[in-house]
């Protein structure tokens, strides 16, 4: 059967790609509008690796049809610096060395920002909720949070 | 596979009657994107219900609230009318996987995907929710706890869908709440879990009750002894323990890697008693 048209907003930007039904917003992320930064995990919605936000939502990307996009604006963590000028959580994730192999970082960006645009000053238990869906088998976590709520302070301060 | 997004109940009643292979009723697909990756299904037809409005809605009905069917849990914690009513049906939907889980996943779909151990049905069963469930013959409202048979089965005619919820108005000095068990904090499936709904009157003498639970039988139960242990007491030490023993006795789990037959069945107990003072509480404060 012929593949689907779907047009929608990522990052800002108006694109328009085709799809089969199959097809997840992650493949066509990664395959079709050549956005690798958000990546695949376990394609079953357990590890976040593949976090977006569709209409400011925080979805996983693996768990949404390239067909289910149409009309709404997506948002990856391509869309997170300013051009050259890194986000706060950026800055801090760095800072904090919150990351080791980063296949899970472009997850966490995406939900903490998610979580500080609803939230300005969460708890430490709040961003470890907020969080538990992004799994990171290097850090031990603990950088994540440390980082997530240092930004969160600079961000409130900004 | 055909993907269809009908934009009324009527087309993808239509859609789901004609298609003479598996169809399959796509909500947040937060399951069903998962069984089909895994070739548990493999629908012919997925029709997408989230163009459907009235699916998408949290109105006002009768003095409580009718519940889209494709409405996630995410838009349930953000609407504060309905968590001050039915705190224990938004805080079980919202036990169900991640933050990002929580912006796709529904109560439909929980109650749907079939499996004993969904958090929100026990909720919904002790609110004493019904289901309306749209389908060639027109409309008909069943209570939650009918809607299931077994794991995957449902007493739903082909063609049929769940379009929403139907939580009665709540009455006074009322209060409901849902506990599950699982091995660690979050981001898991319920050994057991329970949700109940009790009535309490001037002199907080419990007048009403219904509690159900989770994974500990092929379906969510109703356990209608259970809520006969706390109704005329003040739901003291003597009615929790009867509360206890009945709920126990309700009981015909399985085996698995999340729990035997005997832990599960003592686990029910000890849920009832914690979900009932829960429940109990928020009575007192209503």
């Amino acid at each position: 059967m012929a593949k689907h048209h779907v047009a929608a907003t990522v990052n800002g930007d108006g694109v328009e790609f085709l799809c089969e039904t199959d097809e997840t917003l992650l493949d066509v992320l990664r395959n079709q509008l050549g956005l690798t930064g958000t990546k695949e995990g376990c394609s079953t919605g357990d590890c976040g690796a593949c976090s977006v936000t569709v209409d400011d939502r925080l979805v996983c990307s693996c768990l949404m049809l390239g067909v289910e996009a149409g009309g709404k604006s997506i948002t990856t963590i391509e869309g997170m610096a300013d051009g050259e000028a890194l986000h706060p959580l950026q800055k801090k994730f760095i800072e904090h060395a919150a990351l080791q192999c980063g296949i899970c970082t472009p997850g966490f960006l995406v939900a903490a920002k998610s979580l500080l645009e609803r939230t300005p000053d969460p708890t430490e238990t709040e961003v470890r909720y907020w969080l538990a869906g992004n799994l990171c088998r290097c850090t031990g976590y603990d950088k994540i949070v440390r980082a997530v709520l240092d930004a969160a302070a600079e961000m409130r301060g900004a | 596979m055909r993907y269809e997004a009908p934009k009324s109940l009527d087309q993808a009643v239509a859609l789901l009657v004609a298609e003479k292979g598996e169809a399959r009723v796509l909500a947040g697909g937060t399951d069903l994107l998962v069984q089909m990756r895994t070739d548990v299904v493999e629908p012919a037809l997925l029709v997408d219900i989230k163009g459907i409005a009235e699916l998408r809605e949290i109105k006002d009905e009768a003095g409580g609230f009718r519940v889209g069917a494709a409405v996630t849990g995410a838009e349930l914690k953000e609407h504060p009318k309905l968590k001050a009513m039915w705190p224990g049906v938004v805080e079980a939907a919202n036990l169900i996987g991640s933050t990002q889980v929580q912006g796709r996943a529904t109560m439909g779909g929980n109650l749907c995907n079939g499996s004993p151990a969904a958090d929100s049905v026990p909720a919904l069963i002790a609110a004493g929710a019904k289901a309306c469930i749209v389908g060639p013959q027109g409309r008909r409202e069943v209570a939650v706890e009918e809607v299931m048979l077994a794991p995957r089965k449902l007493s739903l005619a082909k063609g049929e869908l769940i379009a929403s919820f139907l939580l009665p108005a709540r009455p006074p000095r009322a209060g409901d709440a849902y506990l599950r068990f699982i091995p660690r904090t979050e981001m898991d499936i319920a050994v057991v879990g329970c949700g109940v709904c009790l009535t309490l009157d001037a002199k907080d003498v419990c007048t009403a009750a219904r509690v159900s639970l989770g994974a500990v039988a092929e379906r969510p139960l109703l356990v209608a002894a259970a809520a006969a242990a706390l109704v005329g007491s003040t739901v003291d030490a003597a009615a929790l323990d009867k509360l206890d023993a009945a709920a126990r006795a309700a009981c015909r789990p399985i085996d698995d890697k999340r729990g035997t037959k005997d832990y599960r069945i003592k686990v029910a107990g000890v849920l009832a008693r914690r979900a009932t003072q829960i429940a109990l509480e928020r009575a007192r404060k209503a």
